[in-house]
């Protein structure tokens, strides 16, 4: 299987090599085109975003106005912080210089001058290595003024690295452009929609790292080429990062629509042990759980995954063997949440607190059966309710590795079941005012 | 007590300032190298941000207390950053975060005496592929074990 974002070639970082293996040539094909032209070849080749949601990168770029004397802007997504992926990196570290190349295509596509890599401020390495990439391809005019030479053409756009400091919430797309502009990076209300309204009130399109990484193929081979490898409502390939209890964990790239269990046992090299699995989050930390039983036939892309009841999210894959511990891993999740909660919304600064508080209290042995149905109400009331999708995120581990594990939580807890009223006021209220027999 | 930025460091704030359309966004960049100069960020690295920026101490403040790689406080030599997220767990960051906050006498966030370490239980460093991991200050340790976190420690010891 041909490699699309990740090719087995040496050195391939380095300009030069990139260069002979015909780099550069792709958006020097799409300067040849109309801008409308780009953006309807990449709507048909069905490329999805790689960030979580999986909405189609080209109806993205389409939203762009096009009369606008407004400047419009690129922000490259690579914040990467969800538990669980560890694939942009990787994009950095080995083919940076195809994130250029998409970079430039998709500036050309929707307008933009300038496009702003934004990346996790822990990455120092790979923010070094993709700044080198970056100077190299200043230095040969494939970026910034001198392409206006190189290519003969009127347009030109620059790149920069913007280095984030450690949120999670950062890699929220409006989140994301708080940071950028230097504000605490709490995320925006929707809408006004990114697109008409983002960085600094202009049009701004946000896209995954890997997303814009697959555009220059796509523009080279043709979107029919892209759109005939996979899974056809999800087509490319995805990085999947395999991690937890896996003999060899890592990124592989695989076509979309890959069997989860061929992920697993043929590439990541099955489980230590030849131990049974007891649990796989298919797509980050905060994608639904799947039981092992669960995962007979599951296709890793967008659709199938919807189907069996979870979701793609960024494709990273935790697996967990028959020994696992799954309080303590729900625990250390919704501690991740609670932390990463940016505290904006009541539901989610709140109810995040809330769950952590609620399954430690299971884990330290104290938890009672109402404890369980308390997680899936307090889950329940922060879905839909928060302004961004964290508290989804933060809710769905719960809600649903509880009600796919409810023999193996119930197991955990009390069976008695006591309604703890540490409040004093309201437990007096109970026998002030007994509340009406409505048995009789 | 009072703080400048060195003429080189004013230099590499001015870079990041070319990037944007208007100064503030170089707030990030300008508060790490700050912190950088300063060993931590001080109410005077604080000021003279704002100053340079123009923007509002609440503003500076602000952002400061949102990101977690600033730090308020005096940190260690070596900044000790133990991932305990699930990928880590799964395979022993818990027993490294035990192992590491036993030898080094610290808790989270807590600087040794002789302010040699300090450390911190960090949130999923995307070295899930890798794990467990531990970062010392910017470099990343990956693929470890409890042996091998042994060396990193006892070499950091030796170098000081
Ligand atoms: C809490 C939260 C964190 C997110 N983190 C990231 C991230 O680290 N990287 C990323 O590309 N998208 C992340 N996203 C998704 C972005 O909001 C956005 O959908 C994405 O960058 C769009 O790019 P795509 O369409 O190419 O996937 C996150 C979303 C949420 C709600
Ligand atoms: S859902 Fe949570 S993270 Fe998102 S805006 Fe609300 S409080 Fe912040
Ligand atoms: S969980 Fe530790 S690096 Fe991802």
């Amino acid at each position: 299987m041909e490699k699309i974002v990740l090719p087995d070639i040496e050195n391939f970082h380095q300009i030069d090599v990139y260069l002979s293996n015909d780099g550069y040539k792709s958006v020097k094909k799409a300067f040849g085109q109309t801008t409308d032209e780009i953006i309807d070849q990449v709507k048909k080749s069905g490329l999805r975003g790689r960030g979580g949601a999986a909405f189609s990168a080209g109806l993205k770029w389409s939203f762009m106005p096009k009369t606008t004397d407004k400047p419009k802007y690129l922000c490259v997504n690579g914040d990467e912080s969800e538990p669980g992926s560890f694939k942009d990196r990787e994009i950095f570290e080995h083919n940076p210089h195809q994130l250029i190349e998409g970079t430039l295509i998709t500036c050309y596509a929707i307008g933009a001058k300038v496009a702003y890599i934004y990346i996790r401020g822990e990455y120092h390495k790979w923010i070094k290595l993709m700044q080198k990439a970056i100077d190299a391809a200043y230095e040969k005019g494939y970026v910034g003024e001198k392409m206006k030479e190189t290519f003969g053409t009127d347009f030109y756009c620059d790149i920069y690295i913007h280095k984030g400091a450690g949120a999670y919430i950062c890699g929220e797309e409006s989140a994301l452009m708080n940071s950028l502009e230097g504000q605490r990076g709490y995320p925006r209300i929707k809408p006004p929609f990114p697109a008409h309204n983002g960085l600094w009130g202009n049009p701004t399109t946000i896209n995954n790292v890997e997303t814009i990484a697959n555009v220059p193929k796509i523009i080279e081979k043709g979107w029919q080429w892209f759109a005939a490898i996979g899974e056809p409502k999800h087509p490319g390939t995805l990085l999947f990062g395999v991690s937890g209890h896996v003999n060899k964990p890592g990124i592989y790239e695989l076509p979309s629509g890959t069997l989860l269990t061929d992920i697993i046992y043929k590439y990541a090299g099955g489980i230590p042990g030849d131990k049974k699995i007891l649990c796989v989050i298919p797509g980050g930390s905060s994608m639904p759980p799947l039981r092992g039983d669960q995962l007979e036939g599951v296709k890793m892309d967008a659709e199938s995954l919807k189907e069996a009841g979870s979701a793609i999210g960024t494709g990273g894959i935790m697996v967990m063997d028959e020994d696992t511990d799954l309080v303590k891993v729900l625990a250390r999740i919704t501690k991740f949440y609670h932390h990463e909660s940016c505290g904006l919304c009541t539901p989610c600064r709140e109810g995040t607190g809330w769950m952590e508080k609620v399954i430690n209290r299971i884990l330290n042995g104290e938890g009672s059966t109402n404890d369980l149905d308390l997680l899936i109400s307090i889950a329940n009331n922060i879905e839909g309710n928060t302004i961004c999708a964290l508290g989804e995120a933060a809710a769905w581990p719960v809600r649903y590795m509880i009600a796919r594990f409810r023999d193996y939580f119930e197991e955990r807890v009390n069976k008695k079941i006591t309604i703890p009223v540490k409040n004093k006021v309201h437990s007096m209220r109970h026998t002030a005012f007994p509340l009406p027999d409505i048995t009789k | 007590m009072n703080f400048k930025f060195t003429e080189e460091n004013l230099n590499r704030i001015q870079k990041e300032i070319n990037k944007y359309p208007v100064k503030k966004p170089a707030v990030m960049a300008a508060l790490y190298v700050g912190q950088e100069q300063n060993g931590y960020i001080s109410d005077e690295v604080i000021k003279e941000v704002a100053g340079l920026l123009e923007m509002t101490l609440e503003e500076v403040l602000g952002v400061v207390t949102f990101y977690t790689m600033y730090h308020q406080k005096q940190m260690g030599k070596y900044h000790i950053q133990v991932c305990t997220n699930v990928s880590c767990m799964l395979r022993g960051g818990y027993e490294i975060w035990d192992q590491v906050k036993n030898k080094l006498g610290i808790n989270n966030l807590e600087v040794s005496e002789d302010h040699n370490f300090s450390l911190e239980e960090v949130e999923c460093m995307g070295s899930c592929g890798t794990a467990p991991m531990i970062a010392v200050n910017e470099d990343y340790y990956e693929n470890l074990n409890k042996e091998k976190v042994e060396e990193i420690l006892e070499s950091l010891s030796k170098t000081n």
